[in-house]
């Protein structure tokens, strides 16, 4: 009976078929929709002879591109995830008032917003704005690819992992009940024994890899391979703030790696980090994860910055104003983001003259993106704006980031923030920046974009539904919040008892809503778009009258980028081509060398999910062979010398003889 | 097909090795002289902190504290400069600007969480009964 | 602006917009290596934090004055600086193009680090028994945790040697090959500097207190 009982746990760890929660209605209608849904792509591919095909020309591609869109995609499914999540919380938060229990108990509440604040930060804002880096820098600078084209099939997929991992939980086991972020003693191993908090940290320590290696990989290509011109005050605004991003990451997210290492071997090791007594300190957890936590933002914002300077510039058809002041508050922001990472903890007890530093810095901070506002407005005065659906979400953008970013400033006073700490006012003041900022922007990046990746533009009929819907959602969704935070209601409830909050409840559902009927127009542009692909056609490359280089090859480009390197003389270095009758170069074309495919990513972050699976329930054995599995497949990755190849210059000559016709029959 | 890519291969290699020496020049890859001066002055700069808290040289704590933390500072540029062959030139200075901009974020992240957490700790832990005694009027 | 000047004054070829021949970017793995290691220098960062906070909740445990032996740092000091040198002479020997002598000067590069990495784990093995355990208190947490994630580098690093090893072993000084013994050459070295930190932070000052 024993030795069973042993063998078991030898076998399978902690692993018990109770950890399959077919007790909960809603997960098991999840868990079938989801296998349904799984099962009939998964029957198309096969039925259409995908497999091939998907395996050879996406998963392990090293093209840039072709992994930037797999970012992205990854991010819109995780999006909807993420935004079920916030519909269950909403409609729960909405019912729930006195003697209404709501639908959602305790248990399954904290673990519902655990995992929307992961998801959406980690799996929908992070690949969405790598993706958007992936595929736009290499473009934008006229190179070919990355700098280290293997390391970013390799990054994507340890993302994927991440994300997958992150689902897993809700079919086996459960996820953290801690809050984003799992601040011990809560997540420590007295506080959270299961394996919520052992799923949040595999997770983000997978997609973590990801994200510092793609972080690396994009400033070495930033630094070293921008086309010969364009010195680095030449670069296009997107690529300096993708700098300063990834130079963020890198800075950054070795912060959160170690913090989160701290904070396993404190569950798996049994150290004395963040434990309560012998002599751990579970204030220098929060300390340390909010100086990778500030910096963050900016990580997620600044590229929605350059995104809106393309976009105003492009649909104002001026350059962009004060170039070199949008360069250095992009700079100067770089650096403060590392000076205020206390603002998040004031009420925690440093007092005044610790509080007073960080109250100062974060408002200092304020100031370069102010700056950058006014660039923005500058550019469009006395512009010819043309109101395109990326234009819309900028100038959305613009209204609802001010507003966002002066109850920032308000919550930087400390002690205000001692009245408005960890109520509604602060998760309407970070959704504000974050939806109006990041998600606008990335949005807008996407319309913009798009006809680039996939050589169509976006319907704008359902483009400007999505917008209209999105903002008007937002503004209904969360204004009640800061109404409610104003009146003290703290966040991470699943009940209230005063009956008068409800109706405030009620308006915020109602603009959850109105977000979701924004995220099906978005849906619905993709398919109509898809469908009149052919009227939409983006023939020149060059739909929107742009100005950097991406537009100066076709739509979708070839796998090459352009057949010869492109030689900068001006900042917007298209439209100078453009300007100065640059004609296309119809010979004399030459092989072209590019980096392989390989299968290597894909496999090792397949084996990274079963390793963490294999942590989070204590199965030693697989971890061990997992472990020792993904050493193995990474030398023999190192012993393969073969990794580039030619492509044949008649391919080359193939390639834009094609590319010629169609212009021709364009004009 | 296959003779051409691996002709092609070798040019790249050659390339690539072209462009290393050019982006390096000779000098940074260090020479016998600088190995050699780097591991005398290294080992010197060890061995001194280690001789003054074994014997007790100094007889002042904090002073020999102060004086091994100099020669640490000293020893990691001995090593940055001889070892790791750190200039202003090497890869545009992108190397040394990012080594500049780290070692910030090092003193940022050292001293910051050192001051958060000393006054967070003066200010929230529980005090043993000789600190009650210390904070007494 | 500039261009209404050039045609101003009547420029007579036109400007070119792109290169006739083959572009080669620099190589960028050298800067991207070095990047990885700012990265890491702040991992290390975090722990010497922690190790400050957290370094002398000893919880009525021992002490750093009760547990380290400053013989036997010293010793693991100096295996540390040995294989930084002969590092520097397999480097020396790669320019030279001498694959024997590099291969010789490597293994006993290889060599010093297993010593110094058989020290370190003495010291722990020793430390353990004599009950000071990472789970005793903060300050042997932070001790365990930041001293061993040291460790854990050079292990690599010696793995990731050997490997080299039998790289240039089959194919010779290529410049790939020298390339990726050049980034573990910064990598050696690397973690020389952050044992300098450790030796003087946590030992040497530890001692002091």
């Amino acid at each position: 009976m024993f030795s069973n009982l042993d063998l078991q746990k030898l076998v399978f760890g902690r692993l018990t078929l109770e950890a399959i929660p077919y007790h909960e209605p809603i997960l098991l209608i999840t868990f079938a929709a989801v296998a349904v849904g799984g099962l009939a792509v998964l029957g198309a591919l096969t039925y259409f002879r995908l497999w091939g095909y998907l395996w050879r020309e996406w998963l392990t591609s090293v093209d840039h591109k072709k992994i930037g869109i797999m970012y992205v995609i990854l991010a819109l499914v995780m999006l909807m995830r993420g935004f079920a999540d916030a519909l269950m919380m909403r409609a729960q938060q909405a019912m729930a008032f006195g003697p209404e229990e709501g639908y959602l108990p305790p248990h399954h509440y904290d673990q519902i917003f655990t995992a929307h604040g992961v998801i959406m930060i980690f799996f929908v804002a992070m690949p969405l704005v790598t993706g958007l880096m992936n595929f736009v820098v290499p473009l934008q600078i006229g190179a070919r690819d990355v700098a280290f084209p293997f390391l970013n099939n390799f990054s994507f997929w340890m993302t994927v992992s991440g994300a997958l991992t992150v689902m897993l939980s809700l079919f086996v086991g459960e996820f953290a009940r801690t809050g984003w972020l799992a601040y011990p003693p809560l997540s420590g191993p007295a506080g959270s024994p299961g394996v919520g908090v052992d799923y949040y940290i595999w997770s983000l320590q997978i997609a973590g890899i990801g994200t510092l290696l793609s972080g690396i990989n994009l400033i070495a290509t930033i630094v070293k391979m921008r086309a010969p011109g364009m010195g680095m005050m030449k670069m296009p605004i997107f690529t300096w703030t993708a700098l300063c991003t990834n130079i963020l990451i890198v800075a950054a997210f070795p912060i959160l790696t170690a913090v989160l290492v701290l904070l396993s071997l404190d569950r798996y090791v049994g150290t004395h980090f963040f434990s309560n007594d012998l002599g751990g300190n579970p204030m220098m957890y929060v300390n340390l994860i909010w100086i990778w936590g500030h910096p963050e933002v900016y990580i997620l914002i600044l590229p929605a910055f350059g995104v809106f300077s393309e976009i105003v510039s492009t649909f104002s058809s001026k350059r962009l104003f004060g170039y070199a002041s949008m360069v250095y508050a992009t700079v100067v922001i770089t650096i403060l983001s590392y000076l205020v990472w206390l603002h998040h903890f004031f009420t925690m007890g440093s007092g005044a003259s610790v509080n007073s530093f960080f109250g100062i810095t974060t408002m200092i901070i304020s100031i370069p993106t102010g700056a950058k506002i006014f660039n923005w407005l500058f550019t469009m005065y006395r512009g010819r704006i043309r109101f395109e659906v990326p234009m819309l979400w900028t100038v959305g953008f613009m209204v609802t980031f001010v507003i966002g970013g002066m109850t920032g400033v308000l919550l930087a006073v400390p002690p205000a923030d001692f009245v408005l700490h960890n109520s509604l006012f602060l998760i309407a003041h970070f959704h504000n920046v974050i939806i109006g900022g990041v998600l606008f922007g990335m949005l807008a990046g996407i319309t913009y974009w798009f006809p680039k990746a996939f050589g169509y533009k976006l319907d704008p009929f359902w483009g400007k539904m999505s917008f209209w819907f999105w903002l008007t959602g937002f503004w209904v969704a969360f204004m009640p919040l800061y109404v409610l935070g104003l009146m003290g209601v703290t966040r991470r409830l699943n009940h209230f008892d005063d009956p008068s909050l409800q109706i405030w409840f009620v308006i915020a559902a109602f603009g959850a809503v109105l977000i979701l009927f924004g995220i099906l127009s978005f849906i619905m542009t993709l398919v109509v778009s898809f469908v009149k692909r052919e009227e939409l056609r983006d023939v020149t490359g060059d739909p929107w009258g742009g100005r950097t280089l991406e537009w100066s090859t076709s739509s979708p480009p070839p796998d090459y980028n352009f057949a010869f390197t492109p030689m900068v003389h001006d900042g917007d270095a298209w439209w100078d081509m453009k300007r100065r009758g640059y004609s296309r170069p119809l010979k004399g074309f030459r092989p072209i060398h590019m980096p392989s495919n390989t299968g290597t990513g894909v496999i090792l972050g397949m084996i990274s999910i079963v390793f963490s699976f294999a942590m989070i329930w204590y199965i030693w054995w697989l971890a061990a062979a997992t472990f020792v599995a993904m050493l193995v497949v990474t030398i023999a990755h190192t012993f393969n010398y073969n990794r580039d190849f030619y492509i044949p210059a008649e391919a080359v000559v193939g390639a834009e003889n094609k590319r010629t016709k169609m212009l021709a029959g364009h004009v | 097909m296959s003779a051409a890519t691996d002709h092609g291969h070798g040019a790249h290699a050659h390339d690539g090795h072209g462009h290393d020496d050019h982006g390096h020049g000779g000098a940074s890859h260090g020479s016998l002289k600088g190995y050699i001066t780097g591991f005398v002055l290294a080992a010197i700069l060890t061995a001194i902190p280690f001789w003054l808290v074994m014997t007790n040289a100094i007889g002042n704590n904090q002073t020999t504290g102060l004086v091994i933390m100099a020669f640490a500072v000293v020893q990691i540029v001995v090593h940055m400069i001889y070892f790791l062959h750190m200039n202003t030139k090497s890869e545009s200075g992108w190397t040394f600007l990012a080594l500049v901009f780290t070692l910030t974020l090092v003193v940022i992240t050292l001293t910051g969480s050192i001051w958060v957490m000393y006054h967070l700790n003066n200010n929230m832990m529980p005090m043993s009964p000789a600190d009650m005694k210390h904070h007494m009027p | 602006m500039s261009t209404q000047m050039s045609t101003a004054t009547g420029q007579p070829e036109p400007t070119t917009f792109y290169l006739e021949e083959e572009h080669h970017p620099e190589q960028g793995t050298m800067l991207g290596f070095w990047i990885y290691l700012m990265s890491d220098c702040l991992i290390f960062a975090v722990l010497f934090a922690t190790y400050a906070v957290l370094g002398r909740n000893y919880a009525a445990g021992p002490s750093p004055k009760d547990l380290f032996e400053l013989p036997l740092v010293a010793v693991n000091t100096t295996m540390l600086l040995f294989s930084s040198i002969t590092y520097g002479f397999a480097m020396l020997e790669m320019e030279k193009g001498k694959q024997t002598n590099t291969l010789a000067w490597l293994a006993i590069t290889g060599l010093f680090g297993l010593a110094f990495v058989g020290i370190e784990l003495y010291e722990f093995a020793h430390l353990i028994h004599e009950g000071a355990t990472p789970q005793r208190s903060g300050f042997l947490s932070a001790f365990f945790t930041l001293v061993g994630t040291h460790g854990l580098h050079v292990s690599l690093g010696i793995l990731w040697l050997v490997i080299l090893m039998v790289q240039v072993r089959q194919r010779g000084l290529i410049a790939e090959n020298k390339r990726r013994l050049m980034c573990l050459s910064m990598f050696w070295h690397f973690l020389d500097v952050i044992w300098i930190g450790v030796f003087t932070f946590v030992y040497l000052m530890g001692v002091l207190q």
